[in-house]
């Protein structure tokens, strides 16, 4: 590598004369891709194993990839390798232009729920070595696509603003510095519902969410849940709660095919708490005279 | 969610190999309910048409039993107990999830709620296998 270094200002002062200085610039890109296309080749042959992905592609506004195709790129696989790794290793490596969020890689912040080998899945938590290839990377299904693995979240997110997901006690403390305690019983019944990432994976496995657009949700309904059964709210706020989520298009459309709790990256029992918010509405509206 | 644009197999039932224990529940347990209903008023066709209650027909006035010729000449078909089978797995099927999804409201057993699928799909065929000689006798 460092001989050629040396030898590129020779090139140049020798081209100098003849060509302008945008096929100079064009001729030292070839020899870059060239150098570059010699060191993945190296890097493939060098490594035990590959994998291949299948990425889905799309994009509105360039010409040739208006039509949704799949890309397959091979990935040199070393061990530990996530899915999110090889998504990586496709981008910087062959197409700069393949599009996906992420961002902790370490399932916390919720970015790279991805519809991986027909399953709603973390591919940062997803490794590799679990996966049939080639591994069949998609966006998620029934949002919409943006761009290649990127899809519109925001009626994701009116779902999950639209159950009030923050803490509002009826009373607060009357000392300014005083606590707000919860009782370690109430805290494990709520533990599950808290680890929500917001990553949407639940939402998009949904049949009943893809057919109605007013449902809240897997996602929305956990959060309801979340603060619903917060006992340091108080009776009168949960009340409240209960409405929102005991409404037509609330608790109620789950019809419990437990494809949500299946794909949770954050293994919450959703349905179970789909079905909690279900019997604790009948309780608060149900009267015997 | 609607697309604009086809995006394949993506959204669709072409996806059912992918399908878990609860998806496959919920599919079964709608798809019995309506064969269930659809038999149902089949059954209130059959029975009210056979049991002669025309009262102007001769046949009425002549006595005939219509409620047994019908069904004897019913149960001479082959395919009708064949039929006969089938409602009875798709009706077992509909019990026995039926009992499960009773679970699942209750809250009881979320997590297990897969293997009662396929128990409730293993008893349905034992009890669907056990029924065949009642349901075939006499016409094989």
């Amino acid at each position: 590598m460092s001989t050629k270094i040396e030898e590129k200002p020779e090139t140049e002062t020798e081209a100098d004369e003849q060509t302008s200085p945008g096929e100079q610039r064009r001729e030292l890109k070839r020899e870059r891709a060239a150098e570059r296309e010699q060191q993945i080749q190296e890097e493939l042959s060098e490594a035990e194993k590959t994998v291949g992905i299948k990425v889905f592609r799309f994009d509105p506004e360039v010409a040739d990839k208006e039509e949704p195709r799949f890309d397959s790129f091979t990935v040199p696989f070393f061990r530990g390798m996530s899915v999110l790794d090889a998504l990586v290793y496709a981008r910087d490596t062959y197409d700069s232009s393949l599009t996906f969020r992420h961002s902790c890689r370490q399932a916390v912040c919720g970015s790279d729920a991805l519809f991986i080998n027909g399953r709603q899945r973390l591919a940062c938590k997803t490794q590799v070595s679990d996966l049939e290839s080639p591994i069949r990377i998609e966006p998620l299904p029934h949002q919409d696509v943006v761009k290649d693995l990127v899809v519109d979240m925001e009626h994701f997110y009116e779902q999950m603003h639209a159950v009030e997901p923050y803490f509002d006690p009826d009373e607060l403390p009357d000392g300014e510095l005083e606590e707000q305690r919860q009782t370690p019983e109430n805290r494990e019944k709520v533990k599950l519902s808290t680890r929500c990432i917001w990553c949407g994976a639940c939402m998009s496995s949904c049949n009943i969410a893809a057919g109605d657009n007013e449902y809240l949700g897997p996602a929305a309904i956990n959060k309801a849940y979340r603060f619903a059964m917060d006992e340091r709210e108080g009776d009168d706020r949960k009340q409240e709660r209960l409405r929102i989520v005991e409404q037509e298009h609330g608790v109620w459309r789950c019809q419990t095919q437990f494809s949500c709790t299946e794909v949770c990256p954050k293994d919450i029992p959703l349905t179970e708490h789909i079905q909690e918010l279900k019997r604790e509405a009948i309780k608060s509206n149900l009267k015997f005279w | 969610m609607s697309q604009s644009y086809d995006r394949g197999t993506v959204e669709s039932f072409g996806r059912w190999r992918e399908f878990s224990a609860g998806m496959w529940a919920w599919i079964f347990h709608k798809l019995t309910g309506w064969i269930l209903v659809g038999y149902l008023f089949t059954h209130i066709a059959v029975l009210s048409t056979a049991i002669g209650v025309d009262p102007g027909s001769a046949a009425v006035a002549d006595g005939t039993d219509f409620y047994t010729s019908t069904l004897q000449g019913l149960e001479e078909l082959l395919i009708v107990r064949f039929l006969e089978v089938g409602l009875l797995a798709v009706a077992v099927f509909h019990i026995m999830n039926g009992i499960r999804l009773l679970f699942v409201d209750l809250g009881i057993g979320l997590t297990s709620q897969d293997k009662s699928f396929y128990a409730s799909l293993v008893l349905t065929g034992a009890i669907t296998v056990a029924s065949i000689p009642t349901f075939l006798a006499g016409v094989l």
